[in-house]
């Protein structure tokens, strides 16, 4: 083995990640080399979806300016479907981070961003090769020392595993087994351009600011949810389900999606558009208790997706930020610890926790069991349209008193006021 | 244009793939498939690649693929006797993602 054949690390995959960790150990001056099997980086890669910047300040301060973001999230809405009717809820803020002044979030699509930010890393120093596929993990006495693509052996000190959520490095390191259904999602999207001008007259956006918006009660009681982000020139459209209850359910998820797509409330805000793109990924579910127990072994690191960095709330999903943060985590605990191999997957552990990644899944760890409240995937989202439609309905009748509309309605669709307050007291008991 | 229900064809007709003609990257045994009595695949893969044929035999194209991994995680009869990612450059080429 030459030693031009030999890096400080291999980094497997070219999503945020990856090129957030060979940034910041280039940066370092380390000797970085990013195997990316897209013919782009980004070029297989599917987000809702946004991206929180306070990982790309932590990456550079300043960075998130020149990025290839889409809108800067002013709007946060949920929506609550259920038939043909639909409640939303619309919160408006001036979206800025409190402390840095910086904007909070924005809106992004993936081939663009994830290209843009391993051009960055390129920049510091990192070699970036793309269209390769990366078939196996090279192991000698007990270490993983390098990796192999189709003819060619590559060796380097560290290899980190930022191949995503169907992590196959991982999986051949011997880290994880196969994916358990009941901890992912299957999401499914297609991004319809419109105008950009209709885009902000549709949802009350000045330019350059963007909605993004949860909506529950449209997956047709299947664990999941569907969601909405306002692009520049396009809107992100999909829906995720637990592929488990969609099987049991007989019914496509490609077709429970295009229902959403022609919802009375979702349909105006689309129409008009063209329809350029139909993705699909799966997702990461389980939060705090889908982190793998061991990201790493000796010569061997798992960051982003591939260690399970996800969080979902219900209001909010969050994986981007998490992927950048594990990736500057990784590189940290490598540019510390190169010379001692056996310290560095303990050090990224700890790493983790310094940049409270770990805390952060923890705390949203609650989430979890609320989700997994099978009604409230149909008739809480039934509930909540019946007991506005009571409201608001005026016939010449004298009207039901509130108290009754409610408790009416908890009836009518198969719920108890025992259950809606056993959910809220897990929710207030357990976030 | 307006909004209206696509077909998956219709969906799939809007990305740009690189087809890798030589080498497959997902194969099943329809043998093993005729025994599954769940068949989860009809119902979620986003592309609706696998779908039954008139005789009811599971047929399956892997050229629409998206590369999400679900039916690689729901077939629990392992029908499904490769699944790998397409080789370098092949495949689905989001250019939105």
């Amino acid at each position: 083995m030459s030693n031009e054949d030999k890096f400080d690390v291999i980094i497997v995959g070219a999503g945020p990640a990856g090129s957030a960790c060979a940034y910041t150990l280039a940066k370092a001056g380390k000797n970085v080399l990013v195997i990316e099997r897209g013919d782009t980086p980004g070029c297989k890669n599917v987000t809702g979806g946004r991206l929180y910047t306070y990982a790309l300040e932590m990456l550079e301060q300043g960075l998130f300016e020149e990025a290839a973001l889409e809108r800067r999230v002013t709007h946060e809405e949920i929506m609550i479907i259920s038939g043909d009717r639909a409640v939303t809820i619309d919160f408006n803020q001036p979206g800025f981070n409190p402390d840095s002044g910086a904007p909070m979030s924005f809106t992004v699509l993936r081939a663009v961003f994830d290209e843009w930010l391993a051009a960055k890393a390129e920049e510091m120093g990192a070699i970036v090769a793309c269209g390769i596929k990366v078939d196996q993990l090279i192991e000698q006495n007990g270490k993983i020392v390098g990796v192999i693509a189709g003819e060619d052996e590559m060796y380097a000190d560290i290899v980190i595993a930022a191949d995503g959520v169907n992590s196959f490095m991982a999986q051949q390191a011997g880290l994880i087994q196969d994916i358990v259904a009941k901890t992912v999602g299957v999401g499914v999207k297609e991004v319809i351009e419109l105008p950009a001008k209709t885009i902000e007259e549709r949802f009350n956006l000045k330019a350059g600011e963007g909605a993004a918006r949860m909506i529950l009660g449209c997956t047709e009681g299947i664990h999941g949810g569907g969601f909405l982000y306002t692009n520049k020139d396009s809107i992100s459209l999909g829906c995720v389900f637990m592929p488990g209850e969609a099987a049991q359910h007989k019914k496509s998820v490609h077709e429970i999606f295009q229902d959403l797509k022609l919802h009375p409330a979702i349909l105006p805000l689309i129409d008009g558009g063209e329809t350029v793109e139909y993705s699909a990924h799966l997702v990461s579910e389980a939060g705090y208790r889908g982190i793998h127990p061991r990201l790493y072994r000796e010569g061997f690191l798992m960051i982003g997706d591939a260690a399970g960095f996800v969080i979902n709330t219900g209001y909010s999903i969050r994986g981007i930020d998490l992927a950048i943060v594990s990736g500057i985590a990784a590189a940290r605990a490598v540019i510390a610890h190169g010379d001692n191999l056996a310290a560095v997957g303990p050090n990224y552990m700890q790493e983790l926790i310094h940049l409270k990644l770990i805390p952060t899944m923890k705390a949203a760890d609650g989430y979890f069991d609320i989700l997994e409240t099978p009604w409230i995937y149909d008739k809480l989202p039934n509930l909540a349209n019946d007991v506005f439609n009571n409201l608001f309905t005026v016939n010449g009748e004298v009207p039901q008193r509130m108290k009754d509309t409610v408790m009416g309605a908890i009836k009518a669709n198969g719920l108890s006021l025992w259950q809606l307050l056993k959910l809220g007291i897990k929710g207030v008991k357990s976030l | 244009m307006s909004i209206e229900r696509l077909t998956p064809p219709e969906l799939l007709s809007k990305n740009k793939f690189n087809v890798d003609e030589e080498e497959p990257h997902i194969i099943i045994d329809k043998a093993i498939c005729a025994r599954c009595v769940e068949k989860p695949c009809l119902y979620v893969c986003p592309a609706v690649l696998y779908k039954l044929d008139k005789n009811g035999e599971m047929s399956f194209d892997y050229a629409g693929c998206l590369e999400c991994g679900t039916c690689r995680v729901m077939c629990k009869n392992k029908g499904i006797v490769k699944w790998v990612y397409p080789r370098g450059t092949f495949g689905v080429i989001y250019r939105q993602g």
